[in-house]
């Protein structure tokens, strides 16, 4: 084994790290602000891959200009998820959270293969395509764009989040809804925000990918679980702690594809996070 | 501050109408399949008692005792693979591949369970997913027992109740399921009523009182984690017996860990029929889709179980039972 291919593994490693951090961000805002793991999340990813696809196949309309579609799109998914099914389940005990959201992915999961079939589907001819070469080193030119596009995305929301009134009202829900509801919040109202802001993050990174990546109904799964991964190790909650988790695992899932076996590449990295909540609950940089 | 389960009660079958219902129904699954003889329904009833004994089981951990699994496919799988295994290679009886299946998912079970029980809430729920996502990484590479491909039991003729194959008719495959179920019921109903129900259920509403009080958390959460793997591995050991083609797609996926939630959830978290009865309104459902939409693999069935199972959670939390037990009241109050 080289050192040319390790190196060009790691790299592509970090590139989709950026992808499951982005991922992983939207999570973690919901799960900061009302303690509630949307366990649909994978699936809002895929909505975002099926618009992009069909923008492309029916319309002709490049990925890179499906995102702001798709931004907008998924932030009306979030909204209405919110209004439909969260609202009621606030309060509810932690499992019919669980089961609520697990519900509408196993619906929005088989209403995709209802509609669209379970056939693997491609957009063969996007505008950014083909690699470029660093140093030496070959990077897939898509891949590069849409690691740089998350990237991009995640330091928006970290801005927003950290810097403008609407997001320090957020985090000021985040903290005490009752004391931020007697502050003049509407905390419902930052509730649906969070959604719609959560829900926008795949949609930027459903977008992206979807210029190199499969779109089938499944297509999900993985990335969900990888982004509870990711948000359980950074911390439930924690933007910083998804961005350097989110690297990690992309990290390691490259390490462990290279050193042990393609196959066992997500088990290493599910091992990874029973260790670390084992050794520390909270996560590494964890509020809960 | 809401805690875990704390709005299930317990429904007796006293306040469901006394021990009437129960003989009769009992009676009716005894005589169904005489009554019944079209392989089709049979096979929905046999598919309603595997999955309901596994969702029993889940139904201890999670309905009383609050700890919520996301991974109880792996029980089903051990005891699936266990059965199969030693049957295709050894020629050992499934009944003894059973017992083999049920030893290795305790094993299993004290191993996930000593470290993870220890966490709280989402963390062990996606501790358990991942394990599960896992074990079937393992099982899909592991090419011992068969990789990918799994076990296809040998089909042989003779002494139907050693090789525990019927070919020529489910009614026996009907009557094992039927008293496995059973006994899966009769024992939540013993632990309901024993020190040990009560102490899962102290451990579910209030673990901080109930470990003051003497009770030890983490070898009580860790009983009932050891109870949901035996039921959910002998479940496993019959569908392999009844199905006789396994593969690590079919007994491990996460989908089946969901599923087992879903119907408990339908039925009535916390309540000693809830699973059972989920699993019988799930279940044909399921079949009917299929029929219905001519088992094009749409996955019509798996649409409006999530529909429902969103349904439920929003409006119904506590399952059909709830919504029964409130229909009781409001006609004992309109009674009196």
């Amino acid at each position: 084994m080289t050192r040319e291919i390790i190196i060009q593994a790691l790299i592509s490693g970090l590139l989709m790290g950026f992808i499951y951090a982005l991922v992983a961000a939207g999570l973690s805002l919901i799960f900061g602000l009302m303690e509630i793991v949307n366990f649909a999340h994978g699936e809002f990813m895929m909505l975002s891959m099926y618009t992009t696809f069909w923008l492309y196949t029916l319309f002709g309309l490049d990925p890179l200009f499906a995102i702001p579609i798709c931004i907008a799109l998924l932030f009306v998914i979030g909204v209405v998820t919110h209004y439909g099914i969260i609202r009621h389940i606030l309060d509810a005990p932690m499992l019919v959270q669980i089961t609520a959201t697990f519900g509408l992915a196993i619906f929005l999961r088989s209403l995709a293969q209802f509609l669209w079939s379970a056939d693997y589907r491609v957009i063969d001819d996007p505008i950014v395509s083909g690699r470029i070469e660093i140093w030496g080193i070959y990077l897939g030119l898509p891949q590069v764009v849409a690691s740089a596009g998350c990237l991009l995305a995640f330091g928006f929301l970290y801005y927003f989040v950290n810097r403008t009134e609407t997001g320090i009202a957020l985090q000021a829900t985040a903290q005490d809804r009752e004391a931020a509801g007697l502050m003049g919040i509407q905390t419902d109202r930052m509730f649906a925000l969070g959604w719609g802001i959560g829900a926008a993050c795949v949609g930027v990174a459903g977008a992206l990918i979807s210029s190199y990546y499969m779109v089938f109904p499944d297509v999900g799964i993985i990335f969900a679980l990888l982004a509870y991964v990711t948000v359980a190790m950074g911390g439930f909650g924690s933007l910083i702690g998804a961005l350097i988790a989110g690297i990690a695992i992309g990290l390691i899932e490259a390490a462990g594809a290279i050193l042990v076996s393609p196959a066992f590449k997500y088990g290493i990295i599910f091992l990874c996070y029973l260790v670390v909540v084992l050794l520390r609950p909270k996560g590494l940089f964890g509020r809960f | 501050m809401v805690t875990e389960g704390s709005d299930t009660r317990i429904v007796t079958p006293r306040r469901l109408g006394g021990r009437i219902p129960l003989i009769l129904l009992s009676v009716a699954a005894l005589v169904f399949p005489w009554v019944f003889e079209d392989a089709h329904t049979q096979h929905v009833l046999i598919m309603i008692f595997i999955y309901g004994l596994m969702a029993l089981g889940w139904n201890i951990i999670a309905g009383y005792c609050g700890q919520i699994s996301l991974g109880q496919a792996i029980f089903f799988g051990i005891g699936a693979y266990s059965t199969s295994f030693l049957f295709a290679n050894f020629g050992i009886t499934p009944w003894i591949g059973m017992l083999f299946g049920v030893a290795v998912s305790l094993v299993v079970a004290v191993g996930i369970g000593l470290p993870t029980l220890r966490l709280r809430g989402h963390y062990f729920a996606i501790a358990t997913l991942v394990i599960g996502e896992i074990t079937q990484t393992i099982f899909i590479n592991w090419e011992y027992v068969g990789g990918a491909t799994g076990i296809w039991i040998p089909i042989v003729w003779d002494d139907p109740w050693y090789t525990f194959q019927f070919h020529d008719s489910k009614i026996p495959t009907y009557y094992i399921g039927l008293a496995f179920l059973t006994g899966g019921l009769a024992f939540t109903y013993w632990m309901e009523r024993s020190k040990l129900g009560l102490y899962f259920r102290a451990i579910r509403d209030e673990p901080d009182a109930a470990s003051s009080l003497g009770v030890n958390l983490g070898r009580y959460k860790l009983l009932a984690f050891m109870i949901a793997a035996t039921f959910a591995s002998l479940a496993g050991s019959q569908f392999a017996q009844y199905i006789l083609v396994i593969d690590p797609d079919t007994v491990f996926p996460l989908l089946l860990s969901i599923l087992i939630v879903l119907m408990t959830m339908l039925g009535g978290l916390g309540q000693i029929w809830g699973p059972v009865v989920g699993a019988a309104v799930l279940l044909p459902i399921s079949e009917a889709t299929r029929i219905y939409f001519g088992g094009q693999g749409g996955a019509e069935d798996l649409m409006i179980y999530g529909f429902l199972i969103v349904i439920i959670s929003v409006f119904y939390p506590r399952g059909l039972f709830g919504l029964i037990e409130r229909l009781i009241k409001r006609r004992d109050n309109a009674g009196s």
